[in-house]
């Protein structure tokens, strides 16, 4: 008799599990989490924000004429420089201002020296507020292109671009995480957040 | 002529499928785990102002949301809230511990704020000052691109 049991499991196929629906049972689940994946980059505007100040010691002083302030009311209306302005007039002023190179006496000493300043009140627009960040921003950078297609700063000194970019930010793309921004080292903005009144 | 005859006799040609399965699988396991299937319950409705001057965050691990809008109540919209991961902020000063912890566990932490672009500044300084109070200096106004890109 075992004889005749293991002859007949000789006889048998091998018994195997058809692995060909295999494939689409996998196809069905990537096409699942394709759809579903959603690879979103963070973008905004980076800001830094001041540390905190200590009580005791006053904020470094910044001459007047070195300082562009734009204040933001409430209704999201624009004083620059102690005088109504328009948002469609602020990146050519603020570009001004910061290229002034000593020139005119009530605007920057140097690139270096200029601080834009921006205050808002408590009732003004968040949407406002980032429309004017944004055109102070979009000042900068529009310098910033300047250097990257001539590979000097304004004043003719060469920042030590390998090559010249067609814009700022097809500089910005070529940096690797931790590598220098040549463009920003030479040529730094400074961009103050006021103290909010603290309503007294 | 031999040489064509003795071709008609092979077997047929064919693909082998057996490693299809095995390509599929590594592609469903790199979807598998960069998916993110739901990053986080949003309680207060945040529709993001537009800018242009825009920089991207690659490093998603330095990133600490800060969701800053009305409350989502059906319909309505209820008043401007504050939210950090799950939870909603009862007291504004409970901002600096909850992001002096991040800081800890994250020392170049970003702070992206994602605001909604209806709010009012009031609400976005006092965050900030708690932000200051924390030491987490480094911000970004989380905002979309204004333009298509050229």
């Amino acid at each position: 008799m075992p004889g005749l049991l293991e002859k007949r499991r000789e006889d048998r196929e091998e018994a195997e599990i058809p692995t060909a629906g295999m494939a689409d049972i996998a196809f069905l689940l990537l096409i699942f989490f394709l759809v579903t994946t959603t690879i979103n980059v963070d973008t905004g505007i980076g800001m830094t924000l001041p540390p905190k100040l200590d009580p005791d010691q006053k904020p470094p002083p910044v001459k007047e004429r070195n300082l562009f302030k734009i204040l933001v009311n409430a209704k999201g209306e624009l004083l620059v420089e102690e005088e109504p302005a328009d948002i469609a007039q602020l990146r050519r002023r603020v570009k001004k201002h910061i290229l002034n190179y000593g020139e005119s006496p009530d605007l920057s000493d140097s690139p270096s020296d200029a601080v834009i300043s921006i205050k808002t009140d408590t009732k003004t627009p968040y949407s406002t507020y980032i429309d004017v960040l944004d055109e102070v921003w979009m000042s900068y950078r529009e310098i910033w292109t300047q250097i990257a297609r001539t590979g000097q700063t304004p004043q003719g000194e060469s920042v030590g671009l390998a090559k010249t970019y067609s814009s700022y930010q097809e500089y910005y793309n070529t940096l690797e995480p931790g590598d220098p921004n040549k463009i920003r080292d030479a040529f730094g903005a400074q961009i103050s957040i006021a103290e909010p009144d603290t309503g007294d | 002529m031999a040489r064509f005859q003795r071709r008609s006799t092979d077997t047929d040609p064919e693909f082998t499928t057996a490693s299809l399965p095995d390509i599929v699988f590594m592609l469903l396991i790199f979807f598998m785990v960069s998916t993110v299937l739901r990053e986080q319950n949003i309680k207060v409705r945040t529709r993001l102002p537009q800018a242009e001057a825009l920089t991207k965050i690659d490093q998603k691990r330095l990133i600490s949301k800060i969701h800053i809008g009305p409350i989502k109540t059906g319909e309505e919209q209820g008043e401007t809230a504050i939210q950090i991961d799950d939870a909603l902020i009862e007291k504004r000063t409970a901002i600096r511990n909850i992001m002096y912890n991040k800081l800890q566990e994250q020392p170049k932490l970003i702070a992206s704020l994602k605001v909604d672009e209806e709010s009012e500044m009031g609400i976005v300084n006092e965050v900030q000052q708690e932000l200051r109070e924390a030491g987490a200096l480094r911000i970004n106004y989380s905002s979309n691109r204004e333009n298509p890109p050229e």
